[in-house]
C-alpha cells in the first residue's frame, strides 16, 4: 500500500480531533505519514502514532508563522516529491483548503474540498461531498495526478492504531513567493472554556429570536448542561450578539453533532446549508411555520424564553 | 499612480432555488435563475471603498460563464465599477476550479491589473480556493479571507479572522486578495447607476484571445470528476408539539429518549 500525507492541524504540538479524523480515514487507502509544520512534534508524534501514522515528517521555521499559506505549501511540496503519497490529505479549514489548492497546483493534480467521507476505490479513493447546502450527496474522484482532497471535520470517528511514530525532521527550502504575505500581528482566540463548534457531540445555536447579546445566556445555560457548544445564526451575528467564529452556515461553520438545537432560528438555506447534516435536530420557534420544522426530528412551538430554562432545568434535574 | 482592479465575479444558480445537476453531473444552470453570487458583491463594493479612498483607481469586473454572466457584470456595473470583461466560449462548459483559475489569470495578465479582489468563495461551489489558485498561477502574493482591506502606497493590508487567531496581513501590490461577509454590507444600484451601466463597456473574450488550448479546460479537461449524484433524501418529519407550558419538559423526556441525558 503507498503511503497517505496527512497534514497535521495543531496548536504548538497539541493535535486537533480532526487529524485523528484524517488519519483513520487515510488507513482505508494507505499508509498514513504525517506531515507537521511548526513547533511541537516531538509532543505531536506520541498521538500521531497511537492514530497510525508511522513517520511524522517535522519541520519548524518562523517563517510558517510569519507568513500566509505558501511557506506550508512548499514544505508539502517538498515531501509529497520526496514520498511519492497516493493521496495527500487536508483538514477542511479556509486556511488549509488553500494550502491545498495550491499544493494540487503545483503537484499537477486534481482536488477535492470539503469531503464528508473517503474510501478506495479502483481509480483511486472516492470522496463523498455533500452540495447545494447538503441537498445533493456527489461522489467524486481526482483523475489526474496526485489526489489532494480536505475533509470536513466530524467526517469520521477516530479510531486508534497504535504504532511507533518515528520524527523525521525536515529543511524545508523555501521558495521567492513563500515570503509575500506579511502576518502582521496575531491576535489569539479566547478560549470560552467550551467544546469547539465543528467538533461538539451536542451544538445548541440562538438566531434572531433570541433578540440580544445579554438573552444569549439561556442559549450558553442550556449548551453548558448539555456540555454543548454554542451556535448563532448569521442574523445574531450580524446584530453583534455573538461572534462571528460562531456562526453556522453556508459563510460559517458547518456542523454535524450528534444533536442540533436551534432556538429562535428560522431555518434559511444558507443556515441549512451549515447543520443540515446533523443526526438529530430540534428546534424551538414560536412560529408553527417556520422551514426549521421541516428538518427536525422533535419541535417545540413556542417562546423559546420559556421553553428553553425550562429544559434547562430538566436536564438538570435528571443529571442530578 | 493609478490603480487597476480587478473584481472576479460569479454568476451562479440562485441558492433560493430549486438546485439540480445535469445529465453530465456538471451544475444545472439552466432550471434555476441565475444571479451575480451575493459573496462577489461583498468584493465589489470592497473595490468601490478602495476606489473612493484612492486616486486614479480603475475597476474591471470580469466573470466567466455563459450568455446569462452579463447579467453579473450589469449588476456590478451598476453598483460603480468601470468596465467589464466577459470569458464566454462552449468549450469551458464542465470546468473545474483548475481550468477556471488558469482561465481568469490569463484574463487578468491581459486586462492589465495591480489588485486582483475575489469573494471568499462562490455560492454554487462552495470551495473558496480560487483566489489562492490565481495567485499561484500568477505569481503574486495571497491576501485572502479578509474581514477588513485597505491599500495604501502600493501596499494591501487587511485583517484575516481564523479559526485560532485574527491575523493583520500585508502584502505588496500587485497582489489577489479575497473579502468575506464580513468586510461590509454590498451598496445597492441606484438608478443613476443602473442607466450609467448600459453605456459602460464589456470586454468579449473566448479562449483563442487568451491563448489557452480548448483540452486543458472544460468537463474532459478537468483533473477531477463526478461519477454519482443523489438528492439526499428528505428528512422524516418528526414530532411537533405546541408549548402549553410543559414544551420543555416535553423536550426534556425526548432527549432523554434519544440518551443525550
Ligand atoms: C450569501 C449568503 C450567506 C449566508 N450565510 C449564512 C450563514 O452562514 N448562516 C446563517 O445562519 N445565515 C446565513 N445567511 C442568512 C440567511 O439567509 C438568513 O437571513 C439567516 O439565517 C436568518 O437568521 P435567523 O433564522 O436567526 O433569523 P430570522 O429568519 O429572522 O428568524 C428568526 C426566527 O426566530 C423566531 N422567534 C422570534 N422570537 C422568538 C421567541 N421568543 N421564541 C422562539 N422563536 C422566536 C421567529 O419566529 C423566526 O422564525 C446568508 C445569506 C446569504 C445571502
Ligand atoms: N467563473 C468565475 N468567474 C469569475 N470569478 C469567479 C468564477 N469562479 C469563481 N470566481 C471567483 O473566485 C471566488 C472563489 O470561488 P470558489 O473557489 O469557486 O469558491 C469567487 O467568490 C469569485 O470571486
Amino acid at each position: 500500500m503507498g503511503e497517505v500525507l496527512v497534514l497535521v492541524d495543531h496548536v504548538d504540538g497539541a493535535v486537533r480531533k480532526p487529524t485523528l479524523e484524517l488519519l483513520t480515514l487515510a488507513r482505508r487507502i494507505g499508509e498514513p505519514v504525517a506531515v507537521h509544520l511548526g513547533p511541537g512534534a516531538d509532543t505531536a508524534a506520541a498521538t500521531l502514532g497511537e492514530y497510525g501514522a508511522s513517520t511524522v515528517h517535522a519541520a519548524d521555521a518562523p517563517e510558517f508563522a510569519d507568513y500566509l499559506v505558501v511557506p506550508q505549501v512548499d514544505a508539502l511540496e517538498q515531501v509529497a516529491k520526496a514520498v511519492n503519497p497516493v493521496a495527500v490529505l487536508l483538514p477542511s479549514s479556509g486556511e488549509a483548503k488553500e494550502v491545498a489548492a495550491r499544493l494540487a497546483l503545483r503537484l499537477g493534480s486534481g482536488l477535492i474540498t470539503d469531503a464528508v467521507d473517503l474510501e478506495a476505490g479502483a481509480e483511486g479513493p472516492v470522496a463523498t461531498q455533500s452540495v447545494f447546502a447538503a441537498g445533493f450527496t456527489v461522489r467524486s474522484r481526482v483523475s489526474r495526478g496526485t489526489p489532494v482532497i480536505t475533509v470536513k471535520p466530524n467526517s469520521a470517528t477516530p479510531e486508534p492504531a497504535p504504532v511507533s511514530a518515528t520524527v523525521q525532521p525536515l529543511k524545508v527550502l523555501f521558495g521567492s513567493a513563500a515570503t509575500g504575505t506579511k502576518i502582521v500581528s496575531r491576535t489569539p482566540r479566547e478560549d470560552t472554556g467550551r467544546p469547539e463548534l465543528t467538533e461538539a457531540a451536542i451544538v445548541v445555536s440562538g438566531g434572531r429570536g433570541v433578540n440580544g447579546a445579554e438573552n444569549f445566556a439561556v442559549i450558553e445555560a442550556l449548551a453548558d448542561e448539555l456540555g454543548a457548544a454554542v451556535g448563532a445564526s448569521r442574523a445574531a451575528v450580524d446584530a453583534g450578539w455573538y461572534p462571528h467564529t460562531n456562526q453556522v452556515g453556508q459563510t460559517g461553520k458547518t456542523v454535524s453533532p450528534q444533536l442540533y438545537i436551534a432556538a429562535g432560528i428560522s431555518g434559511a438555506i444558507q443556515h441549512r446549508a451549515g447543520m443540515q447534516t446533523s443526526k438529530t435536530i430540534v428546534a424551538v420557534n414560536k412560529d408553527a411555520e417556520a422551514p426549521i420544522f421541516d428538518l427536525v426530528d422533535y419541535g417545540v412551538v413556542g417562546d423559546l424564553f420559556q421553553v428553553l430554562p425550562q429544559l434547562t432545568d430538566e436536564v438538570k434535574a435528571r443529571k442530578g | 499612480m493609478s490603480l487597476r482592479i480587478v473584481v472576479c465575479v460569479k454568476y451562479v444558480p440562485d441558492a433560493t432555488g430549486d438546485r439540480h445537476f445535469a445529465e453530465d453531473h456538471t451544475t444545472d444552470r439552466d432550471a434555476v435563475d441565475g444571479l451575480l453570487s451575493e459573496l462577489d458583491e461583498y468584493a465589489v463594493e470592497q473595490a468601490l471603498q478602495i476606489k473612493e479612498a484612492n486616486d486614479d483607481v480603475e475597476i474591471t469586473v470580469l466573470t466567466m460563464g455563459g450568455d446569462d454572466a452579463k447579467d453579473a457584470l450589469r449588476k456590478a456595473l451598476s453598483m460603480g465599477a468601470d468596465k467589464a470583461a466577459h470569458v464566454n466560449d462552449e468549450a469551458l462548459h464542465g470546468t473545474d476550479v483548475m481550468g477556471t483559475s488558469l482561465v481568469l489569470a490569463k484574463a487578468v495578465e491581459q486586462i492589465g491589473y495591480d489588485l486582483v479582489l475575489c469573494g471568499m468563495s462562490s455560492t454554487d461551489g462552495v470551495m473558496g480556493v480560487l483566489p489562492a489558485l490565481l495567485a499561484e498561477r500568477l505569481g503574486v502574493p495571497q491576501v485572502t479571507l479578509l474581514s477588513e482591506v485597505s491599500v495604501a502606497d502600493g501596499t494591501v493590508n487587511g485583517r484575516r479572522d481564523g479559526d485560532t487567531a485574527s491575523q493583520r496581513l500585508s502584502a505588496a501590490l500587485p497582489a489577489v486578495a479575497s473579502v468575506t461577509d464580513q468586510s461590509g454590507e454590498a451598496r445597492y444600484p441606484s438608478f443613476k447607476g443602473i442607466m450609467a451601466a448600459k453605456k459602460k463597456p464589456v470586454l468579449a473574450l473566448d479562449l483563442s484571445d487568451l491563448g489557452i488550448d480548448p483540452a486543458d479546460v472544460g468537463l474532459a479537461g478537468a483533473w477531477s470528476a463526478v461519477d454519482e449524484v443523489a438528492e439526499r433524501p428528505a428528512r422524516t418529519a418528526g414530532t411537533v408539539v405546541k408549548d402549553e407550558g410543559e414544551g420543555g419538559r416535553q423536550l426534556a423526556a425526548f432527549l432523554a429518549e434519544r440518551r443525550f441525558v
